[in-house]
C-alpha cells in the first residue's frame, strides 16, 4: 500500500519517548488541547438531547456501514443523475491515478485543495507532485504544515505543535517560494499571520481551475456532498474553479438528507466547540449552465483503501463511524504528551490507534505498536460524538497483534502470525488475563479500564512506556461512567443512550 | 473485474455477519433527540438569532420594512464602499437610496473582478436561530455563491420572522438539496494559530446581518 504511512517513521514507542522530551510540543499540545476541551464540554452541556443525538448518530451509522452496498449504489445513482461522474478506487494508487488524470485532462499544472484526511492519507500531494502538477493546500494550519515541509499532528489542527513565532518564521522564510512572499516585517500576532496567509493564498484561489476535496458527509438519497470548515478556503475551493474532483472514504455516506440534521449538531459542537462552524457548503451534481454556480465539472472518487477490511472485522468496524471531530485526540493523556506525530500516521491519537492499524494492517512496527498507545482510560469514548468504543477496539486489535488470528487484507481472509518482538506485552496480557483477552468479558457492559484496574501496570507495555516513565498513570476511575450513567439516568433514558454493546 | 466491483464485492463480504431481515432504516435509526432546544416564542426566536449571530462576531441590525432602504445605504457609506454586488433578484427598493455604483452578478464576471468590488447585499433562503446561522441557497435574490465569498463585506437581510427558524432539523426541511447551499455562522474565522480565533482568513471578514419586520 502506498502513502498513509510517513517514511522512516519509528514505532510509536521511540516516536513517543522523542516528542515527550520535547518541552515545547508539550507545552503548546497541552495549551491546546485543554482549552478546547474546556470549550467543549460547554458547547455540548448547551444541549440537553446530547446522550439522544449520540445515539441517533451511532444508529445512522451503524445502519449505512451494515447495508453500505446498498447505500454506495444509491449515492452512485444520486450523483450521476445530479451531473457527476463517480469513480471508484480500491487503493491508495488507484485514486493517485485516477486523480492525476482527471488534472492532466484538464490541462492544468496546478490544483488549490481543501483540507482533506483522504487525500493526506493516500499521499495525493505527492503523487501529483511527482506527475509536475503542484497542489497547494489552503486551510491555514495545512499551508503552515506544508511551508514547514511538515507533517499533521492533529485532525482539526494540524499545525497544533507550532507555536506563532515558528509560524512566523516558516511564512517569512517559505511563501516567497510558493507564491507571494509574506509581507515585509511580518510578525508573530495571529491576526498578521492570518492576513499573511489571505494574501498568499488569494492569488491562487482567483486563478484556480481546478479544486480537489474531501467531503465530512455525502447523502445516498439526494447525492448532496457536504464541507463542514471555518476560514472559507472551503468555499474558495468548491466555488470558484472549473473542475472540482472530491476524494471521498465510502464510509461518508448517511442514508438521507434528514440524516444531516444529527451531525450539523454534533460535529461542531465536538470539533471546535462552536455552536455551528461558520462555513458549511452543500452541493448537489454540478450546476447547469444557466445557473453557472460553481463548478461545471465534478468527479467524485470513492476510495476503499482498507475500509472494506476494516468493514469485515466485527469488533473493529465500529471505527468506521468516525466522523473525524478529533474530540478525542484531545481528552486522550496519551496524545497530549506524546504528540500526533508519533502516531506515524494521518490519524493520531486514540482514533489513529484503531484506525491506522485496520486500515494497513498491523504488519509493519509502527502499526503494531499502535493500539498500545493509550491507557485505556475510556475519555475518548465518552467523548465520542457517535459512540465508538475505541478502548474496546484497542483490546482486540492488541489481542490479534499478540495472538495472531482472522483478518481480512485486501479482501481475502489472512490469518495473522503473533507478531514478533510484543513479548513485553504477550506477558501484559497474560498478567492482564481474562477480561483482556476474552471480548464476551467486555462485552458485559463494563468499561475495559476499570474492569480490569488491578491488572493495570504503573508503567504501560510497550510504546506507552515512553510516556508513562516519567510519570504516574492516571488513576482509572472507579466507577465507570457507563455504570454512573446507567445508575443515575438509566430508568429516565430507559438504558439505550449509551453505547450499546449488544 | 471493475474496482466498483471489487469493492462492492468486499463489501458483501465484510458483512456477511449481518443478518437479512435487519431492521429497516426507519426503524433502525433512533430519533429520541429533542427536535428544538427549549421553548420559544416566534419573539424569543428572533432575539435568539439576534444573540447567536452577534455571540459569533456578525454585526446586528434590526429594522422596519419601510426603513431598510436608509439602513442600507448607511452601512454601505459608513463602510466607504464605492461598489456593491447586487444579485439579479433582490428587490430594487432596497437599495434605492444607496450611492455606491452597482455591479450585477454576472456567469462572466471573472474571480478578479469579483475581487475588486467593496460589498455584497443579498438575501437569504433561512436562518437558524439555536446556532445563528444563515443559509444562502442561490434564489435570485442570493446570487451565486462566489458573491457572498470574495468581496469583504456582506451585508444580508433575514425577513423575521418568516426566514427565521428554531433549529437545525427547521432548516434542512425549508432547503432544497439540489440547490447550491452556503451555511454561515459568522464571518470567516482559523483558530489554527495557538487556537486563537481570528476572524476573516479567506471569506468576507465583516458580516452584517439585517433583521428586517414587515417586509
Ligand atoms: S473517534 Fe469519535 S471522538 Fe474521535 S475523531 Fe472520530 S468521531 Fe471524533
Amino acid at each position: 500500500m502506498s502513502g498513509g504511512t510517513f517514511v522512516g517513521m519509528p514505532a510509536f514507542p521511540e516516536a513517543a519517548h522523542e516528542a515527550v522530551g520535547n518541552t515545547t510540543l508539550r507545552a503548546n499540545l497541552r495549551h491546546a488541547t485543554h482549552t478546547i476541551r474546556d470549550k467543549r464540554a460547554r458547547a455540548v452541556a448547551e444541549l440537553d438531547d446530547w446522550a439522544e443525538l449520540r445515539e441517533a448518530g451511532r444508529r445512522i451509522k451503524d445502519h449505512t456501514l451494515r447495508h453500505l452496498d446498498h447505500y454506495l449504489m444509491r449515492l452512485e445513482e444520486s450523483v450521476v443523475r445530479a451531473g457527476g461522474t463517480v469513480h471508484w478506487a480500491a487503493d491508495a494508487d488507484e485514486a493517485n491515478r485516477i486523480v492525476t488524470a482527471l488534472v492532466k485532462a484538464t490541462g492544468e499544472s496546478e490544483v488549490v485543495k481543501v483540507k482533506s484526511m483522504a487525500t493526506q492519507e493516500i499521499g495525493l500531494n505527492e503523487a501529483l507532485e511527482a506527475e509536475g502538477i503542484h497542489a497547494y493546500e489552503t486551510d491555514l494550519a495545512e499551508l503552515i504544515v506544508q511551508l514547514g515541509h511538515d507533517r499533521p499532528s492533529h485532525i482539526l489542527v494540524p499545525a497544533i505543535h507550532r507555536n506563532r513565532g515558528e509560524i512566523r518564521d516558516i511564512f517569512a522564510k517559505e511563501m516567497a517560494d510558493w507564491g507571494r512572499p509574506a509581507p515585509e516585517g511580518l510578525t508573530d500576532s495571529p491576526a498578521e499571520l492570518a492576513e499573511a496567509a489571505r494574501l498568499h493564498l488569494r492569488e491562487k484561489f482567483l486563478r484556480a481551475k481546478v479544486g480537489i476535496s474531501g467531503a465530512n458527509f455525502m447523502v445516498a438519497e439526494t447525492g448532496t456532498l457536504v464541507v463542514v470548515e471555518s476560514e472559507g478556503n472551503g468555499r474558495m475551493c468548491l466555488t470558484l474553479p472549473e473542475t472540482l474532483i472530491s476524494v471521498v472514504g465510502i464510509e461518508k455516506t448517511i442514508p438521507t438528507w434528514r440524516d444531516l440534521e444529527v451531525f450539523l449538531q454534533t460535529l461542531p459542537r465536538s470539533s471546535t466547540a462552536e455552536r455551528m462552524n461558520p462555513y458549511t457548503s452543500m452541493w448537489t451534481g454540478t450546476t447547469d449552465a444557466a445557473t453557472a454556480d460553481g463548478p461545471s465539472t465534478f468527479h467524485l472518487v470513492l476510495l476503499d483503501n482498507g475500509r472494506t477490511d476494516t468493514l469485515a472485522d466485527e469488533v473493529g468496524r465500529q471505527a468506521l463511524r468516525c466522523i473525524r471531530c478529533s474530540a478525542c485526540l484531545n481528552v486522550c493523556p496519551v496524545y497530549e504528551r506524546a504528540g500526533g506525530h508519533a502516531y506515524g500516521s494521518v490519524y493520531p491519537g486514540p482514533i489513529g490507534a484503531i484506525l491506522s492499524p485496520q486500515l494497513r494492517g498491523t504488519r509493519s512496527e509502527i502499526d503494531a505498536s499502535l493500539p498500545y498507545a493509550s491507557s485505556l482510560c475510556g475519555a475518548c469514548y465518552e467523548v465520542c460524538p457517535v459512540a465508538i468504543d475505541i478502548p474496546e477496539v484497542l483490546v482486540h486489535l492488541r489481542e490479534r497483534v499478540v495472538q495472531g488470528g482472522e483478518a481480512t487484507r485486501q479482501g481475502v481472509k489472512v490469518t495473522l502470525k503473533p507478531a514478533k518482538g510484543h513479548a513485553a506485552e504477550r506477558a501484559a496480557m497474560r498478567a492482564a488475563g481474562l477480561a483482556f483477552a476474552r471480548p464476551g468479558a467486555l462485552r458485559a457492559g463494563q468499561r475495559i479500564a476499570s474492569r480490569t484496574r488491578r491488572f493495570h501496570p504503573r508503567m504501560l507495555p510497550g510504546p506507552g512506556r515512553a510516556w508513562s516513565a516519567t510519570r504516574d498513570l492516571p488513576k482509572v476511575p472507579a466507577e465507570p461512567f457507563r455504570d454512573w450513567w446507567q445508575r443515575t439516568r438509566g430508568d429516565r433514558s430507559g438504558g439505550t443512550t449509551e453505547g450499546n454493546d449488544a | 473485474m471493475s474496482s466498483r466491483d471489487r469493492i462492492l464485492g468486499r463489501v458483501r463480504r465484510a458483512l456477511a455477519d449481518v443478518p437479512d431481515g435487519e431492521l429497516p432504516y426507519e426503524e433502525s435509526v433512533a430519533r429520541a433527540y429533542a427536535r428544538e432546544h427549549g421553548e420559544r416564542t416566534t419573539e424569543q426566536t428572533v432575539d435568539l438569532l439576534a444573540e447567536n449571530l452577534a455571540d459569533y462576531r456578525a454585526i446586528v441590525h434590526r429594522c422596519a420594512a419601510a426603513d431598510l432602504p436608509e439602513l442600507l445605504t448607511r452601512l454601505l457609506a459608513r463602510r466607504g464602499a464605492r461598489t456593491v454586488l447586487v444579485p439579479p433578484g433582490l428587490p430594487p427598493h432596497w437599495l434605492a437610496a444607496a450611492d455606491p455604483v452597482r455591479v450585477h452578478d454576472r456567469a462572466a464576471s471573472t474571480p478578479h473582478e469579483l475581487d475588486e468590488v467593496d460589498s455584497v447585499v443579498t438575501g437569504c433562503a433561512v436562518a437558524v436561530a439555536e446556532t445563528g446561522t444563515i443559509v444562502l441557497d442561490g434564489s435570485p435574490d442570493q446570487g451565486r455563491r462566489r458573491i457572498t465569498l470574495v468581496p469583504d463585506h456582506h451585508v444580508c437581510v433575514v425577513r423575521v420572522p418568516d426566514q427565521v427558524v428554531s433549529c437545525v432539523p427547521g432548516a434542512l426541511e425549508r432547503l432544497d438539496p439540489a440547490r447550491p447551499l452556503t451555511w454561515i455562522s459568522g464571518p470567516s474565522a482559523t483558530s489554527d494559530i495557538e487556537l486563537d480565533r481570528v476572524e476573516g482568513v479567506h471569506g468576507p471578514r465583516t458580516l452584517e446581518v439585517v433583521l428586517v419586520s414587515g417586509e
